[in-house]
């Protein structure tokens, strides 16, 4: 840490400054705030964390040793294990763990006010999920570049390893069901959005023909047509919205868009790679990278007004979004933007793999997860400089704020959030909707956000256009998402019912691939059918479920890290997991305990189960509500079983690798560390050399 | 001049190879040199190859 004394400056200068506009964000109350200072903050925050914590995790605890030959050197095949520039590998790495999660977890986080969430995704990046990413990446480099699942079974034991494997698969599948519940959302009667999303699926067709037959292998030239198809996609839908005849093709209720996303998660999922997936990731990637990089130039040259409070009352859990207090719930909902346990799952996957040297697990590890928490912080602005009123009104669903407009305006008014149904008209009449009422899931209000940024910026005139960009940006990459976690659900599946009959284990057989896609789409196709029937709107369950999965599975990742290090001998250093661990642990088992729990019958699963089977015994369902009412009830005790079974799976991974730990303190034997021996890098040398 | 067309090659070189857009060609390289006196596979094969083994695993996250 020695630097000449301007560098001491300098760096004095930007912790003032940190300090100054985390302060500002912080006790601000009243007045309106700018954007500019959230990302004065983050800046910040990030700098003073990058380089000074994690070079402190670099160089005394794991002690990255860039003499040390790395796997992706020792085992070069030129397939998956390849020595790769760290700038490429950054950008592999950070497209893979960027996803739509940061995008809407701080958007229904931003029901507390603007503080809870922003303060989270900061503390909880930099202290919690930037180490995760970090530690796990350095382990798997020291262990071949195996996965956490194999991690986890060689260094804790097999009960570790198991848990891993049966956490990862329930996640996938309510990762995906959420997500396909918001784009549904955001396709909901909009004929402009159905249209341009359903262009999509052509397009990438149309690009994966022209890269696997016309051009092979031009993945720029095959993007770059792609990419000017989806923005004439784009236009195109403004021009079937107002086309009379074509208009009642694509304008659909929740249910029938649910069953044509099923329809075509099982579809993509038995489709070759080349045909659909692959190229639409492509395009996704381009268009997120794209698309973020915009946002961020357009909140600069902007600089909008916050006009979110600090802090609303729905602190103590009456919020009409989701229901449960700030503690434990901001932690749940922001999830992937702070720390994500999915991320474990890249960083001991594809990355590690193509390091080429230790010396990178810095900037990719602790770096990536800096600059997607830094789409949450995007993400939270797009959401906080919409009026209060009109984030409301659209993230409210019908069940909870009435389902006429009128009734939905005097709740959301009532509650010290002015909005009139003329400005929700005149607003939904400039993005080309019908309505922005009740549209659930973030998507929608995040699309407002980001059109009403990128409006101010670039041309207010299309207003329209930038909305359903917006839109259509979510769900291509949301798509992607589903595309790629059926598959792996899948595979996962596959590996399972390979110990029972080898022939279904063949991810070539067609049967079973025909078995197990249909089994993994029956799963998240359940979820998305309950949520898009449940008046309430349907995320107010299934995103608390989500977020306690996804910390669930982070936790997992950080107990192994824990335990790893404890086994190193690092026992004075095994805080730096330990203590987002505890932390994470505390949040998940609290979380997890009001789920299931509490009598509040907009957080108790159990109690809202009750409630609605008193509810329908008695007589006091709407006809239309009693028909769907048993299913939402066997759902809301589905959904409290499937909560425990996360906590336990939970419980389970600390208690064995704190048996490991303590094992190892008192000298007992433990399963020996997996690292693999030292060999000396070439690279390194020859790099010396140059 | 020189300097401005020298970056702007890095940076495309840098998008090729990050998106994958060089990818036969670093593999006929590394084929070429560790397998010599074996015939490497057309574009068309590799690519398939290539994007079968790219998505068999977790490459998106949430």
């Amino acid at each position: 840490m020695q630097g000449t004394i301007y560098q001491r400056i300098a760096w004095l200068l930007v912790a003032v400054l940190g300090a100054a506009a985390v302060g500002g964000i912080a006790l601000n109350r009243g007045e309106s705030i700018n954007a500019i200072w959230f990302v004065a903050a983050a800046a910040c925050v990030y700098a003073l964390a990058y380089r000074f914590y994690s070079a402190w995790i670099a160089a005394r605890v794991l002690v990255l040793d860039e003499t040390r030959a790395t796997p992706a050197e020792r085992f070069d095949n030129g397939r998956d294990f390849i020595p790769t520039n760290k700038w490429v590998v950054f950008g592999h790495h950070f497209a893979a763990i960027a996803g739509p999660g940061p995008l809407i977890g701080p958007t229904l986080a931003a029901q507390f006010g603007y503080l809870p969430g922003t303060l989270w995704i900061l503390v909880g990046a930099v202290l919690g999920g930037c180490v995760q990413d970090m530690t796990i990446m350095f382990f798997s480099v020291r262990r071949d570049g195996r996965s956490l699942g194999q991690m986890a079974r060689d260094e804790l034991g097999p009960v570790g390893g198991a848990a891993a494997l049966a956490g990862t698969l329930m996640i996938m599948v309510i990762l995906i069901a959420v997500l396909g519940l918001v784009v549904v959302n955001a396709m909901k009667h909009s004929p402009w959005a159905t249209s341009t999303v359903a262009a999509t699926i052509p397009i990438a067709v149309l690009v994966g023909l022209y890269m696997r037959n016309i051009r092979p292998g031009r993945v720029l030239e095959g993007s770059l047509i792609g990419l000017a198809l989806l923005l004439l996609a784009v236009a195109g839908g403004g021009w079937i919205d107002h086309n009379e005849s074509l208009r009642p093709l694509f304008d659909h209720d929740g249910l029938t868009l649910a069953w044509l996303v099923i329809g075509y998660g099982f579809a993509a999922a038995i489709m070759p790679v080349w045909l659909l997936l692959a190229p639409r990731d492509y395009l996704s990637t381009f268009l997120k990278l794209g698309t973020i990089f915009l946002l961020a130039i357009a909140i600069v040259l902007m600089r909008p007004e916050i006009k979110m409070p600090a802090l609303t009352q729905f602190i103590d859990g009456s919020g009409p979004i989701f229901g449960g207090t700030v503690f434990p719930f901001v932690f749940i909902t922001i999830a992937c933007g702070a720390v994500s346990g999915f991320h474990a799952l890249i960083a001991s996957g594809t990355t590690p793999k193509l390091l080429a040297s230790e010396r990178d697990i810095r900037m990719i590890g602790y770096g990536g997860m800096v600059l997607e928490s830094f789409v949450a912080v995007m993400a939270m602005i797009a959401a906080t400089v919409l009026d209060p009123g009109v984030f409301f009104a659209s993230n409210s669903p019908a069940g909870v704020v009435g389902k006429e407009a009128a009734e939905a305006v005097a709740t959301i008014s009532s509650w010290g959030f002015p909005v009139t149904v003329e400005q929700m008209e005149f607003l939904a009449r400039e993005m080309g909707e019908k309505t922005l009422f009740a549209r659930t899931g973030g998507a929608p209000s995040l699309a407002v956000g980001m059109a009403s940024i990128f409006g101010s910026a670039f041309g207010q005139g299309m207003l329209a256009m930038w909305y359903h960009f917006a839109i259509m940006f979510e769900a291509v990459f949301i798509l992607t998402t589903l595309d790629a976690g059926t598959r792996v659900g899948r595979f996962m599946l596959q590996d399972m019912l390979g110990n029972f009959s080898s022939r279904l284990g063949e991810t070539s057989w067609y049967p079973s691939v025909l078995l197990t896609s249909g089994i993994i789409v029956a799963a998240w196709g359940y979820f998305l059918y309950i949520g898009v029937i449940d008046p309430n709107g349907g995320v107010n369950i299934l995103w608390p479920l989500f977020g306690i999965s996804n910390q669930m599975l982070a936790a997992i990742a950080l107990s192994v890290a824990t335990g790893i290090l404890i086994k190193s001998g690092k026992l004075k250093y095994a805080w730096v997991a330990g203590l987002p661990l505890a932390w994470l642990t505390v949040v998940t088992t609290c979380a997890a305990w009001e789920k299931v729990f509490s009598a509040d019958v907009r957080v108790g699963f159990f109690a809202a189960a009750n409630d609605m089977a008193a509810k329908l015994s008695s007589g006091a369902l709407p006809a239309g509500k009693a028909r769907f009412a048993p299913q939402l009830i066997f759902n809301q005790q589905l959904d409290a079983w499937l909560t425990m079974f996360f906590v336990v799976v939970l419980w389970v991974i600390i208690f064995d690798m704190l048996r490991v730990a303590a094992r190892h303190v008192r000298g007992q034997p433990v399963p020996p560390l997996s690292e693999s021996p030292h060999a000396p890098s070439r690279l390194a040398e020859e790099w010396a050399r140059d | 001049m020189d300097k401005l067309r020298a970056r702007l090659d890095v940076f495309w070189r840098y998008i090729r190879r990050v998106s994958g857009d060089d990818a036969y060609e670093r593999y006929l390289r590394h084929h070429t040199e560790v397998h010599p006196h074996e015939m490497p596979l057309g574009r068309k094969e590799f690519f398939k190859r290539e994007q079968d083994r790219k998505w068999s695993g977790v490459r998106r996250c949430c």
